[in-house]
């Protein structure tokens, strides 16, 4: 079949403003919209760009706005879009670089700003430290995080002002502050407690319908909530 | 142009670039260069599990790790490497969980293991829980680990930065050059001491699980600098990809008791590996894989098996197996268990297959995986140029751009994450140690010169006639047809001369986009000539080497020769000709005999 594919093209080298381009590409409903990207890109327009990687779904290079929602050009199969039309647009909310190239800076500057990493100065035993699997249960959730930026680019409060740090850097502090082996989870809810932190977040649920990976954002962000409003984290 | 200076810089950010990346700048100021941002890296990929013989089930040793490896590797693997690596995983591992990773965990705490093909109980022959898993996403959480570790000690990163060329002066390394995607610019990274992390190519392959970047870059980059890549004729088919598609399904979901069907639903690696049956080594399996589809026996007549993990069909072969768990009760399955223990495989499924592994087989055909061959170097992750192991000052490299040789001619599951964080390490310690010890040298003015070359050269051709697609996807055919699984003489000459004959196409490339910034389309064209180039090295390697062992499988010399043939191939280029040459196997305790699973 012949579907349309109309894609928001910028480049800073020759544009003034962003500006849809249309082609026409033959597809079978099984294809993902990235198959159609890399047809148009390698069959009629080179010029075309866009990041990809391990197209299935696990490295996160390509999120994009494909029908107005946010997903995974890997993850998506034409089918599902019950459309012969596919309108395919940038991040919003992040600088266009070129054409489907979001600069992906501000975004992992708020990511960096919630300590995501595992701060225990205890000294470590000769094996592993122990963590029951119930303990290791409780942050499994948001273990699954791929930095897709798909959450928090269709985050209604981060468009509005994107010094809040927004879903992703929210979940990535979740993923520690529920970790039984750290112990710096009271610096980091009160980093999520300040002007531009977790209390932006307007329970509007854009970013859980947006995760590929099914991670409950939401309820990780009403989590953190909870936890900074009560002082404890059970 | 910008020029930056460092003791050590990093090409490539996956397992072995960050691991290597943490350890040098324990000492030394070290910048980590990626042509993709660290968490996009393939290491994120991988499911299964990093090996390591923690015994947290039932007994195990490294010695054991060490001797399913070498023989994993059909003895072609280097034994003193190959016993470093295996002693150092269970440190290794522990130091991974103390950086934070999130290990699915026994139920008294402890890091939770699983069976893997080719790991066994050298006393009985069983198969051992070994691989030391995070359900089964092991290789998303070390690469997260690493990232986080990296962005907690402030290393510098250069984000999406294609490396282009390596320095080398008076045969020392002095830095690389890089072009900065975003701006089209040229940087020039001086430095004592380059570790090349850069990973495998397994795009050259049609059917493949590899990611879009995986293009070889490291090991083409050092070929054309005149230096040698060893046992490239040793590339990875893994049994399970699905089909059409190549994604990989984890060895895991056999380790949890999944079995391959047939077309007739019979269990066929019962006839192939009479102990192991479905935890044979990766070699083993998809070569009975293959010969099942050719003799007919695919489903329904076609080009692929069934992996079945559907409790009912784990239940049953268990009990035919008399398989226990821990506590010595009969091991049972429900489809809870396989949706805690396998989440991704069953969304992958879901998602590419429609089809719900639970509830249904899932269509199966063996894909191109992984490199075992690569940029040579020895235990500390240095790189040797000659058959005497020679070392050349300053280089480095690690991960699966490398070959130590820990894999030999066919690697173990679990085993590549086992190198990354034990040779990443060694090689970002001794890279600091001898930057550090090093004087920078002065940079000749055309120092970048050879890349800019390079890349005008493709540009140019605003009126060729040749598409990067094309080229692309003939390469990658002839390939998977010729020089895949089952090999003849006959058939990997066909593709020598398809090779040769797109190498020439290739430079009638057309690039449409003249611009500077993020010009992906030049970037794809350079890395198709890295494919193209380690396709040929591939291919020459394998005509030459007239013997089967591990993944090389010669339809024509289907026996190992170990009279002959117990040698590293080395392969350089040398006026546009491929030259070989060989170097002994390390051999320390174990002597070679037959390999039966």
């Amino acid at each position: 079949m012949k579907v349309t594919v109309k894609i928001l093209r910028y480049d800073p080298e020759k544009d003034q403003r962003p500006h849809y381009q249309t082609y026409q590409v033959d597809a079978e409903p099984t294809d993902w919209v990235l198959d159609l990207l890399e047809r148009i890109k390698g069959d009629q327009d080179g010029s075309l760009s866009f990041r990809r990687s391990c197209a299935h779904g696990i490295c996160g290079s390509d999120a994009m706005r494909i029908n107005g929602m946010n997903r995974l050009a890997c993850k998506t199969l034409l089918q599902d879009l019950h459309s012969h039309t596919i309108v395919v647009e940038p991040l919003l909310g992040l600088p266009i670089i070129k054409d489907l190239v979001v600069d992906m800076e501000p975004f992992f500057d708020h990511y960096k700003s919630v300590m995501p990493y595992l701060v225990n100065d205890e000294q470590a035993p000769m094996r592993e430290r122990l963590q029951s699997p119930a303990e290791r249960e409780r942050f499994d959730d948001t273990t699954k995080c791929i930095l897709c930026a798909a959450c928090t680019t269709s985050c209604p409060s981060f468009w509005a002002n994107g010094d809040y740090i927004g879903p992703a850097a929210i979940v990535n502090a979740h993923r520690f502050i529920f970790d039984s082996r750290d112990r710096a989870s009271s610096e980091r809810l009160r980093i999520l407690n300040g002007q531009f932190g977790v209390f932006r977040c307007h329970t509007i649920f854009n970013c859980t319908q947006a995760c590929p990976r099914e991670i409950q954002i939401t309820k990780a962000i009403g989590e953190v909530k909870k936890a900074i409003a009560t002082g404890n984290l059970d | 142009m910008k020029i930056h200076q460092f003791d050590v810089v990093v090409v490539g950010a996956g397992g072995a670039g960050l691991m290597a990346a943490l350890y040098a700048s324990k000492t030394a100021s070290t910048a980590v260069i990626s042509k993709l941002y660290p968490m996009r890296s393939h290491t994120g990929t991988a499911q299964g599990g990093v090996g390591a013989a923690l015994g947290n089930y039932e007994e195990d040793h490294p010695e054991w790790h060490t001797f399913d490896t070498v023989k994993g590797s059909d003895y072609l693997g280097d034994q003193d490497a190959i016993e470093f690596m295996c002693q150092e995983a269970v440190t290794s591992v522990y130091e991974l969980e103390h950086m934070g990773l999130p290990f699915s965990r026994t139920p008294d705490g402890r890091i939770a293991q699983r069976p893997f093909g080719g790991h066994t109980n050298n006393l009985t022959g069983k198969p051992v829980r070994r691989s030391c898993y995070a359900a089964d996403r092991t290789g998303h959480m070390i690469l997260q680990t690493l990232y986080q570790q990296c962005i907690k000690n402030k290393i510098n990163f250069f984000d999406e930065f294609q490396v282009l060329d390596l320095i080398l002066i008076n045969g020392v390394a002095q830095g690389v050059v890089a072009i900065e995607l975003a701006t089209g610019e040229m940087h020039i990274f001086h430095a004592n001491a380059v570790i090349i992390a850069t990973g495998g190519y397994g795009r050259i392959w049609k059917i493949t699980s590899n990611a879009y970047s995986s293009t070889g870059d490291g090991v083409a980059i050092t070929l054309r600098r005149g230096l040698p890549i060893e046992d490239m004729e040793f590339f990875q088919f893994h049994p399970t990809g699905i089909y059409k598609l190549g994604i990989l399904i984890t060895e895991g979901a056999r380790g949890e008791g999944g079995i391959l069907l047939n077309g007739k639903g019979e269990r066929f690696m019962e006839h192939y590996a009479p102990h192991v049956k479905d935890l044979a080594s990766r070699d083993v399996i998809s070569r009975a894989m293959y010969t099942e589809i050719r003799e007919g026996r695919g489903i329904n007549g076609q080009d692929y098996l069934y992996l079945d993990i559907r409790p009912e069909t784990v239940n049953k072969y268990a009990a035919l197996d008399g398989r226990t768990q821990p506590d010595g009760s009969p091991y049972r399955v429900t489809g809870d268990d396989i949706l805690a223990r396998l989440p991704d495989i069953v969304d992958f499924c879901r998602t590419y297959l429609g089809v719900d592994p639970v509830e249904q087989p899932m269509p199966v055909q063996p894909t191109a995986h992984y490199a075992m061959g690569g940029i040579p170097t020895n235990l500390l992750g240095q790189v040797v140029m000659d058959e005497k192991n020679t070392i050349l000052p300053g280089l480095y490299a690690a991960g699966e751009v490398a070959c130590v040789s820990v894999h030999g001619a066919n690697r173990l599951g679990t085993n590549s994450l086992v190198d990354l964080i034990v040779f990443g390490r060694h090689a970002g310690l001794d890279a600091a140690k001898y930057a550090l010890g090093s004087q920078f040298k002065t940079l000749p003015n055309d120092v970048a010169d050879f890349s800019i070359e390079q890349l005008d050269r493709l540009r140019k051709n605003k009126n060729g006639t040749e598409k990067i697609s094309k080229i692309t996807e003939e390469m990658r055919t002839t390939m998977m047809d010729h020089v895949g699984i089952f090999r003849t003489n006959e058939g990997m000459s066909a593709s020598l001369t398809k090779i040769r004959e797109l190498q020439d196409r290739f430079l009638q490339i057309k690039i449409q986009d003249g611009g500077k910034v993020f010009n992906t389309e030049l970037l794809n064209a350079w890395e198709l000539g890295n494919l193209l180039d380690l396709a040929e090295v591939v291919t020459i390697s394998a005509i030459a080497r007239t013997e089967s062992r591990g993944a090389h499988s010669r339809e024509d010399f289907p026996n190992r020769d170990d009279q002959e043939w117990l040698k590293h191939s080395l392969a350089w280029s040398e006026d546009g000709k491929i030259r070989l040459g060989y170097k002994p196997v390390t051999i320390t305790k174990y002597q070679p005999k037959e390999r039966v699973y």
